[in-house]
């Protein structure tokens, strides 16, 4: 049986499929996107105060280096949304809590600096306790308090800080997915879910009792706790980096998990559950384990753009915030990689351009569009005429021009009439 | 002889519709049969239940050697477990590559993380030319599997199903839709692979079930009404007033 399918003319010649190829050689794009990233990040670099010419001001790389932490969080939307058929409308959430995470650690860090340099000039040192009262004063005064919460109880360390941003989005997203997944919650049911879990934290994090300084958030962020000797404009270069290598290393991790077998399986849970789950595989595993791990990836690039944003607040986790997530992937072109990025960095950077006031209004005579007040209608058209004309998205564009020319019956297949017409042909 | 799969008084009913009532079937380690019915006999609820699907309200299916009950056990559990079904229509991933619609299906461990590390090995991809040469895909390995011919398609969930290498195959109404050259072709298909394991065909066209050869069970209403060669049953008085007379 085998030998058969060796025998001449029978074999499949054209690209017949090896066992053993490199991962790299079997995703060429993967090392056209780290190329096109080192390229771009060799420019922002020789353009920046700190490192080039200073055609870039400071407050532009961070803009840079914070659309590269969308681009990261886009490609975790993208794993669970265009790989696996997951909607989720909460992964913002998981995003804005790395932000918190790493955003204590800063702030208690600061803030214990500026209470030591302020009693510097005592005679007596303030005792841990003092020390401690100081900073809580400092930190909760806003909320009308200086007590410490326990969530703060590691905020002084910075490794403790660093594991809950990964410990508590992943746990969350672990607790709140075994539980949906479990009860078969698919479709539009578990985006609706998603999207209450990201409601009730945004208002649970507004409140002053969240012990997170309620709407007032976290401030200060920029400030980074031992780089205070450095300008802002070393900080950001730095910053846009270290946005840098996560987003290449979120790549091809991601690119890895889809290209193997393992994305095969959640491919084909996108596409009909129910068959997946006949082949012996546990779909509610794998939901749990991709929702999981994009909710750590969404979580990490939140700990890099908050810093560079300089402040948190609960309005950065409402709702609308994963809806935007979306809407860009969405018009980046979904299950492609590539497409998540390209629609993150295109929307995001054009929406901070139409909303910072730059683009020019446009005078009807009767009226004024102003783009700051309509770019959100302008949004909402294209996100529409995306997914009704276009949707592969901006990414399909890279199958034009490689002339990919796929047949699309939108899954459709020929039908068992089609087989009769060809058996009445066949007589 | 020690029967693959005993179903013994099970019933189930969906709003008071009585889907099965009182059904009870068994079939042996290497045995191939088929089963037909009118329309609402309880054919795709029989298979529902075997595979996990549907808890029926009452009775047992146990499997195997050592009898375990089927019934506390997931869908998935159940297709490890050596259950495979092929659906009515044909359900392969349309999006995939035949050669990942096969490789997915292959007897290999299923968890995740093992997924996540899991490299074609030579041995995987032989049996995945072997099986392609079975099912006549050889030359279309990385052919769109949504770019195949209906009958393709249906052959390639077949591929798929024997790449599970299950103990038991459950296949719904596998010649709809097929050229009478592709049905000849799956009856050889369905008869090689009950040499070695059992194959209940659901199937409404006489025809096919004439070519099978096999034993036929007559469902209707929700229980077996008779059980014999297709022409003992075509005989039974019962079964020409249910079904063939009309």
């Amino acid at each position: 049986m085998i030998r058969s399918s060796f025998a001449p003319g029978v074999a499949p010649v054209l690209g017949a499929p090896k066992a053993h190829r490199s991962f790299v050689m079997r995703n060429p794009s993967v090392l056209i996107f780290l190329g096109i990233l080192a390229l771009f990040t060799l420019a922002v670099t020789l353009g920046a105060e700190a490192t080039g010419t200073g055609a870039l001001s400071t407050s532009f790389v961070k803009t840079l280096g914070m659309t590269l932490c969308l681009c990261l969080v886009a490609i975790a939307m993208d794993l669970v949304w265009g790989y696996c058929g997951i909607l989720s409308l909460g992964h913002f959430a998981f995003f804005g809590l790395g932000g918190y995470m790493i955003g204590m650690w800063l702030m208690w860090e600061r803030t214990e600096g500026i209470v030591l340099s302020a009693t510097a000039a005592q005679a007596l040192p303030p005792t841990p306790d003092e020390l401690r009262a100081a900073v809580g004063q400092q930190i909760f005064g806003v909320v009308g308090g200086s007590e410490i919460p326990a969530i703060w109880a590691f905020a002084s360390s910075l490794p403790a800080q660093l594991a809950l941003v990964v410990l508590v989005p992943g746990l969350l997203a672990l607790v709140f997915g075994w539980l949906a997944f479990r009860s078969r919650v698919t479709g539009v049911y578990l985006s609706i879910l998603t999207q209450a879990m990201t409601l009730a934290l945004a208002l649970y994090l507004f409140q002053n009792e969240s012990g997170l300084r309620g709407n007032n958030g976290l401030s200060g962020l920029q400030n980074i706790p031992g780089m205070t000797h450095l300008p802002q404009s070393e900080v950001s270069i730095r910053f846009f980096w270290a946005s840098a290598a996560a987003l290449a290393i979120g790549y091809v991790l991601a690119a890895w998990v889809v290209a193997g077998k393992f994305g095969s399986v959640i491919r084909g849970i996108r596409d009909d559950e129910a068959r997946v789950r006949f082949l012996g595989y546990n779909v509610e595993g794998y939901k749990l384990v991709i929702f999981t791990l994009t909710a750590i990836i969404a979580a990490i690039a939140g700990a890099l753009y908050y810093p560079q944003a300089g402040i948190i607040s609960p309005a950065e986790i409402a709702p609308i915030a994963s809806i935007y997530l979306a809407v860009w992937v969405a018009i980046g072109g979904r299950g492609r990689l590539y497409g998540a990025v390209i629609g993150a960095a295109f929307v995001s950077l054009v929406s901070s351009w139409f909303t910072g006031g730059q683009a020019p209004d446009i005078d009807l005579g009767f009226y004024v569009i102003r783009w700051t007040d309509w770019w959100l209608v302008l949004l909402g058209f294209s996100f529409i005429l995306v997914t009704l004309f276009a949707p592969k998205g901006i990414g399909g564009l890279v199958d034009v021009i490689r002339h990919k020319v796929v047949p699309d019956r939108h899954g459709a297949d020929l039908g068992p009439d089609k087989g009769s017409f060809r058996e009445a042909e066949q007589q | 002889m020690s029967q693959l799969l005993e179903v013994s008084g099970i019933s189930v009913a969906f709003d008071g519709f009585k889907a099965i009532n009182n059904l009870s079937f068994s079939i042996g380690p290497a045995e191939l049969r088929a089963i037909i019915g009118p329309n609402g006999a309880g054919k795709t609820t029989f298979m529902d239940i075997v595979t996990g699907k549907t808890r029926p309200d009452s009775g047992h299916v146990t499997w195997g050697e050592r009898n375990v009950s089927l019934l506390r056990m997931s869908e998935s559990r159940i297709a490890r477990e050596g259950i495979g079904r092929k659906f009515q229509r044909p359900t392969v991933f349309e999006d995939q590559s035949v050669l990942d619609n096969l490789v997915m299906a292959l007897r290999n461990d299923r968890g995740p993380f093992s997924v996540l590390r899991y490299r074609r090995s030579d041995g995987d991809l032989g049996r995945v030319r072997e099986l392609a040469t079975e099912i006549g895909l050889a030359d279309q390995l990385n052919t769109r599997a949504g770019i195949l011919s209906h009958g393709q398609k249906q052959w390639l969930e077949i591929g798929m199903l024997l790449a599970q290498e299950p103990r038991l195959l459950l296949v719904d109404e596998p010649a709809a839709g097929m050229t009478k050259a592709e049905r000849d072709r799956t009856v050889d298909l369905l008869r090689r692979a009950a040499e070695t394991r059992a194959v209940i065909v659901v199937e409404h066209d006489m025809d096919f079930v004439r070519k099978l050869g096999c034993k036929v069970t007559v469902l209707h209403e929700g229980s077996v009404l008779a059980e014999g060669s297709l022409d003992h049953v075509t005989k039974n008085q019962d079964v020409i007033d249910v079904y063939l007379g009309r």
